[in-house]
């Protein structure tokens, strides 16, 4: 018998949860933010900001 | 080469090649620049500092601070919806398979060093702190701690991370004059934390991940559901007790296959003398 042996559909929900947030963010407009921060030398993050 | 270390080196190689694949702007360390191009609109599973040279895509980690602290957004959907959706399909796979900083840590601890320490007083403890880690530093700080313009800094790659010290701080500076003139306390105090990290990696196992790493934090909740995972067949398992021997995040796979601390670097799979543990990620069950 294997232990805990169900049909992952709590994950499966969860992984559709997260592209439907995924799809709000980018229809928000945070994927500029993202691209922005991501482009350009994070000074903070290297130690010299 | 035993079976084990043999299988250990096969992960190793989909770490490295993941790593390389994900870093592959090779030109940026010979330039001293980073990549610039679309594909940054694009987290990468494993912490990966957006400003080392060779990365193609975002760290989920510094993107999710980067939007909290923005002046017009206050939560990041695309970030926390990247992370519910891998989380939820892999967990902390990723922590064992895709990740460059674990893969970092990994290496380490194979280097001879006196003595290597596995549980200790105070361990589980010590485990909870990666929460702390991602709730304070990267949402609380970025949200609340703002400029005059209303945005926050990226407190846990500013104070915290050492992988932005080692993937994007040393080559960008040992590239850039301009940089190197600029160093200062905070530099100082990042490669500090590196070398930490380093000493202690060579002692213990995976010590970022198991203490500090926010991004661990948040795909271990996602453990116990992810359609990745694994399943201990109770019928076979004598109970001997080699899986959490094998197990150098010292979870009990028989106990809990899917332990938030599992990384599934499938070691107890391998150690397991009568098959008792599978991966599983159908829907046929």
């Amino acid at each position: 018998m294997m232990g805990g042996k169900r049909a992952p559909w709590g994950g499966l929900c969860l992984a559709a949860l997260g592209l439907a947030m995924m799809g709000y963010g980018v229809f928000r407009g945070e994927l500029p933010v993202v691209l922005a921060k991501a482009i350009n030398i994070c000074m903070e993050c290297i130690g010299i900001g | 080469m035993g079976k084990r270390n043999a299988n250990e080196w096969k992960r190793h190689g989909i770490q490295a090649l993941w790593a390389l694949l994900t870093n592959s702007y090779l030109i940026g360390f010979a330039q001293g620049k980073i990549y610039k191009g679309k594909l940054k609109n694009l987290c990468v599973p494993g912490l990966n500092c957006y400003s080392c040279p060779g990365a193609l895509g975002a760290c989920p980690i510094g993107a999710m601070q980067a939007v909290i602290g923005s002046w017009n957004f206050k939560f990041a959907f695309y970030v926390a919806g990247f992370l519910v959706f891998t989380g939820a399909l892999m967990g902390r796979f990723v922590c064992g398979w895709l990740c460059p900083f674990g893969l970092f840590q990994d290496l380490l601890h194979k280097l001879p060093f006196p003595w290597k320490v596995g549980a200790f007083k105070g361990d589980k403890l010590l485990r909870k702190l990666k929460y702390l880690v991602f709730a304070v530093f990267v949402v609380l700080l970025p949200l609340v701690l703002v400029d005059v313009l209303g945005q926050g800094a990226p407190y846990f790659c500013k104070l915290i991370c050492p992988a932005g010290t080692l993937e994007g701080g040393i080559p960008l500076v040992l590239m850039n004059k301009s940089m190197q003139s600029a160093l200062g306390v905070l530099y100082a105090w990042k490669n500090v934390l590196l070398l930490i990290t380093v000493i202690l990696s060579l002692l213990i196992y995976r010590p970022f991940c198991k203490y500090i790493c926010p991004l661990g934090a948040v795909y271990s909740v996602f453990n116990p559901i992810s359609v990745f995972r694994y399943r201990v067949d109770k019928g076979k398992c004598t109970g001997c007790g080699a899986c959490a021997r094998a197990c150098k995040m010292q979870v009990d796979p028989a106990k809990d296959a899917n332990h938030p601390e599992c990384i599934r670097c499938g070691a107890c799979k391998k150690a397991c003398p009568v098959k008792a543990i599978q991966g599983h990620g159908n829907l046929s069950s």
